[in-house]
C-alpha cells in the first residue's frame, strides 16, 4: 500500500515513486543531519540575517513572470529556516520589505503584499513552520505604513506565536535601518524630556514626595510607568532586553566625557553661551542603552552574520545600528537559487573568523 | 632636481608613481619637524621654503587621463577607507608594530594624492576608533603623537594642493595639543576647496547616531524643535558629516580581508558599495584602488528600490 507523502512544498505524490522519494528524502535528511552535527563541533551563530536579493533576477533569468521569481524565493526561504532551525539558530532576521520598496510599481508592490499576506495566513496553520520549530515571529518595522489586511494579519501572528519560544524569526517590513533610528532617537528624546520635566516637578513642587503620593492627580509610581516605552507599535509584544551583544566598557568608552563633548561641539557651532552650558548640565544624558531599548530590533541580540544573496555587496539600510560588527557575507547565488551549500559554507567562514575575533577581544 | 611632492599628470596603472617620495625626503621636513610648534609659524614656514608660486600651481582635474577603464563620469564623489592591517604587517616583517603604522602613514598618503588625480572630492579614514582606546597605552600613545607628527608635516601640503581636513570623532579623549591642532587644521583648511580628507579619529558609528540624538534632544528641549519634528533630514544636519556636501560614502574599502564595517559611519553607509581588499594597509596601494573603482562603476546601484 502506497500512502500520500507530502514533500517539502506540500504536493503529495500517490505513486509508486512516492516510496522511492521517501527513501531518499531520508537518506537526505540524515546525511543533512550528520553534516549539522560535525558543524556543531564548532561555534554556531546565534543570529543570521539575510537580505533576500535576486528574485527579480530569478524570474528574468529562468523565463519567469515577475511574481514567480518571489513564490520561488518564499520557497528557498521556508527550506534555509528549518536548516537554520535544525542548526541550532535561534534567531534568523529577513528583510522582506523595505520602505524604498514602496517606489517599486503599485502592481509589483500589491503582488508582494498579496504574497505576504497568503503566507502570513499560512503561518498559522498547524503545520506550519512557526510549530514545528516553535518559532515565535515579530514584524520589524513602520508597520503603520502597510495596508490594513497586511498589518491585521502580521499581528495576529505575532499574537498567536508570542508563546514560543525556542527559536524566533523576525521579519522586516515596511523597514528601513534609517527610520528605525530616527524612531529611537525620537522615543529616546521624548522619555529624557519626560524625565527631565518630572525631575524638575519633583525639585520645585514636592521636596518629600514618597511613593504612592499623588502628583497632579497621577500616583508617582504611575508616572514612571507612564514613561515606558509604549511606541514600540511594531512589535505588539512585551518588548525583551534589549541585547546588543556588544560589551557594555565598549559602549561606554565614548559616553563618559559627554559634558565636554558637547562644549567641543557647541564651541565649534558657535553655540556657546552660559544658558548653553547650564542646560546641558541639567538635562539628562541620552547614552547609547537609551537608544537602543527604543529600537526595533530590541528584542534580539545583534546577527553574528549578515548574509547577502546575488553577490551585491551593500547593506541597502538594513540592521545598519545592528550589524557594526557584523560579519559580512555575499554569496554570488541569487535568492531562489540559495540552499544548503551557501549556509554551510556561511557557517564555516563564521567559524574561521570567529576565533580570529576572539582573540582579537582577548587584547583589547 | 628639487624635490616637490606634485601630483603627476602621468597616472601609473601600477606601481608607485616615480615622482612621489616618502615626506621624510622632502627639503622641507626639517622645517616642519618641530614638535609642538604652534600651527601658524609651521604654515608660514612650509609657505615661505616652498615658495607661495606652488601654492597657486593647480592642476584642473579635467586635463588629467585616468587609467583605462576609469569612467571620469562614474567616480565616487565620496570614498571611505577602513585602514586595516598595519598592525599585522609590521609582524609579518618583524618590525615593531609602530613601523607598521607609518607604513600605513605612507600608503594613506599615496591614496589622498591618488585621489586628487582622480577626481575623488571626499576621502573619509578611520584613522582610530571608539574601541581602539583598549589598545595597550603605549601603543595608543604612538599613534597620538604619529597623528600629532603627520598633520604638523603635511600642513604645508594641505595648503598647497587646496585640501580641506575635517576631522570627526570624540576629540574630548585626545591629547590637548592635539584637539588644538586638529580644530586649527580644520579652521585653518575649511575654505580649500579641492579635496576634502576626514579623518575619523576616537569615532564610531554608534556614537555618531548617539551624540546627534543628544544634540536633537537638547534642541528640543530649548522649544527649538519637537521631537515628533526628528526625521531623516535632522539627523543628517547633527551627524558629524556635515561637515561635508557628500556626506554618504558611495564607496567602502576596507583591507586586510575582513568582512566587516566594524562601527563606522553607520548611518551613512545605508547604500554605500562595499569592496573587501585583501592585502593590508600598508601594501594597498594604486593597483589595488584601481581594482576597488573598477569593481565600483559596474555595480548597478538601486538606492534600496
Amino acid at each position: 500500500m502506497v500512502t500520500s507523502v507530502p514533500n517539502k512544498v506540500g504536493n503529495y505524490s500517490s505513486t509508486g515513486n512516492g516510496v522511492h522519494k521517501l527513501f531518499f528524502d531520508d537518506i537526505t535528511n540524515f546525511l543533512r543531519r550528520c553534516l549539522f552535527r560535525v558543524l556543531s563541533v564548532g561555534p554556531i551563530p546565534t543570529h543570521l540575517a539575510f537580505i533576500m536579493d535576486g528574485n527579480r533576477r530569478y524570474a528574468k533569468k529562468q523565463n519567469l513572470k515577475e511574481g514567480e521569481g518571489h513564490k520561488a524565493g518564499y520557497l528557498a526561504l521556508m527550506s534555509l529556516l528549518r536548516y537554520c532551525y535544525e542548526l541550532g539558530i535561534k534567531y534568523v532576521t529577513i528583510y522582506a520589505f523595505s520602505i524604498e520598496n514602496f517606489k517599486r510599481r503599485p502592481d509589483e508592490v500589491q503582488s508582494l503584499m498579496d504574497l505576504m499576506l497568503e503566507k502570513m495566513e499560512a503561518l498559522l496553520m498547524e503545520e506550519s513552520i512557526v510549530n514545528q520549530y516553535g518559532i515565535r515571529v515579530c514584524f520589524i518595522g513602520n508597520l503603520r505604513l502597510l495596508s490594513e489586511p497586511v498589518r491585521v494579519a502580521a499581528e495576529k501572528v505575532m499574537k498567536v506565536t508570542s508563546n514560543n519560544s525556542k527559536a524566533m524569526l523576525l521579519v522586516c517590513v515596511a523597514y528601513t535601518a534609517s527610520n528605525e533610528i530616527v524612531h529611537a532617537v525620537e522615543g529616546s528624546c521624548k522619555e529624557k524630556e519626560k524625565e527631565f520635566r518630572l525631575c524638575n516637578l519633583n525639585n520645585n513642587v514636592m521636596d518629600d514626595v514618597k511613593e504612592g503620593e499623588k502628583v497632579n492627580g497621577m500616583v508617582v509610581h504611575d508616572i514612571q510607568d507612564f514613561y515606558e516605552d509604549t511606541s514600540v507599535e511594531s512589535q505588539g509584544l512585551k518588548q525583551g532586553k534589549g541585547c546588543n551583544g556588544t560589551p557594555y566598557h565598549a559602549c561606554e568608552s565614548f559616553e563618559s566625557n559627554w559634558d565636554q563633548v558637547l562644549t567641543s561641539k557647541a564651541s565649534k557651532s558657535g553655540e556657546v553661551s552660559e544658558g548653553f552650558r547650564n542646560l546641558r548640565q541639567e538635562f539628562p544624558v541620552i547614552k547609547l542603552v537609551d537608544i537602543e531599548k527604543h529600537m526595533y530590533m530590541a528584542v534580539a541580540p545583534d546577527p553574528d552574520m549578515l548574509i547577502r544573496s546575488s553577490g551585491e555587496s551593500r547593506l541597502s539600510n538594513f540592521l545598519l545600528w545592528q550589524t557594526s560588527n557584523c560579519q559580512l557575507y555575499s554569496p554570488a547565488a541569487l535568492w531562489p537559487e540559495i540552499g544548503l551549500s551557501q549556509l554551510v559554507w556561511a557557517i564555516l567562514k563564521f567559524q574561521q573568523s570567529h576565533s580570529y575575533l576572539e582573540k582579537k577581544m582577548k587584547q583589547l | 632636481m628639487p624635490f616637490s611632492l606634485h601630483f603627476s599628470p602621468t597616472p601609473l596603472i601600477t606601481g608607485p608613481s616615480p615622482l612621489s617620495k616618502p615626506f621624510f625626503l622632502l627639503p622641507y621636513y626639517h622645517t616642519l619637524h618641530a614638535p609642538k610648534s604652534p600651527l601658524c609659524s609651521s604654515m608660514e614656514h612650509a609657505l615661505t621654503h616652498q615658495g607661495k608660486q606652488e601654492a597657486f600651481d593647480r592642476r584642473p582635474e579635467d586635463s588629467q587621463t585616468l587609467p583605462l577603464g576609469l569612467r571620469r563620469d562614474a567616480m565616487p564623489s565620496h570614498v571611505a577607507v577602513i585602514m586595516d592591517g598595519n598592525r599585522r604587517w609590521a609582524r609579518l616583517r618583524d618590525l615593531p608594530v609602530r613601523s607598521g603604522y607609518e607604513a600605513g602613514v605612507e600608503s594613506l598618503r599615496k591614496i589622498v594624492e591618488i585621489c586628487c588625480k582622480w577626481g575623488i572630492k571626499v576621502l573619509s579614514v578611520f584613522a582610530f576608533s571608539s574601541d581602539n582606546w583598549f589598545r595597550p597605552k603605549v601603543e595608543v600613545e604612538f599613534l597620538m603623537s604619529l597623528f600629532e607628527r603627520g598633520m604638523q608635516e603635511d600642513t604645508g601640503i594641505f595648503f598647497r594642493e587646496n585640501i580641506r581636513i575635517s576631522v570627526i570623532g570624540d576629540l574630548t579623549k585626545l591629547p590637548k595639543a592635539l584637539q588644538e591642532l586638529m580644530v586649527n587644521l580644520e579652521e585653518a583648511t575649511k575654505n580649500n576647496t579641492r579635496f576634502q580628507l576626514i579623518v575619523a579619529v576616537s569615532y564610531s558609528g554608534h556614537y555618531d547616531v548617539v551624540q546627534a540624538c543628544q544634540r536633537l534632544a537638547l534642541k528640543a528641549k530649548c522649544g527649538l524643535i519637537e521631537p515628533s519634528d526628528i526625521n531623516v533630514s535632522l539627523m543628517e544636519q547633527e551627524l558629524e558629516t556635515n561637515c561635508t556636501e557628500f556626506p554618504h560614502p558611495d564607496l567602502l574599502i576596507r583591507t586586510s580581508g575582513e568582512f566587516r564595517i566594524s562601527n563606522f559611519m553607520l548611518w551613512q553607509l545605508a547604500y554605500t558599495e562595499l569592496f573587501f581588499a585583501q592585502s593590508l594597509w600598508p601594501d594597498f596601494g594604486e593597483a589595488e584602488f584601481l581594482k576597488a573603482l573598477l569593481a565600483f562603476q559596474q555595480r548597478q546601484r538601486r538606492y534600496g528600490v
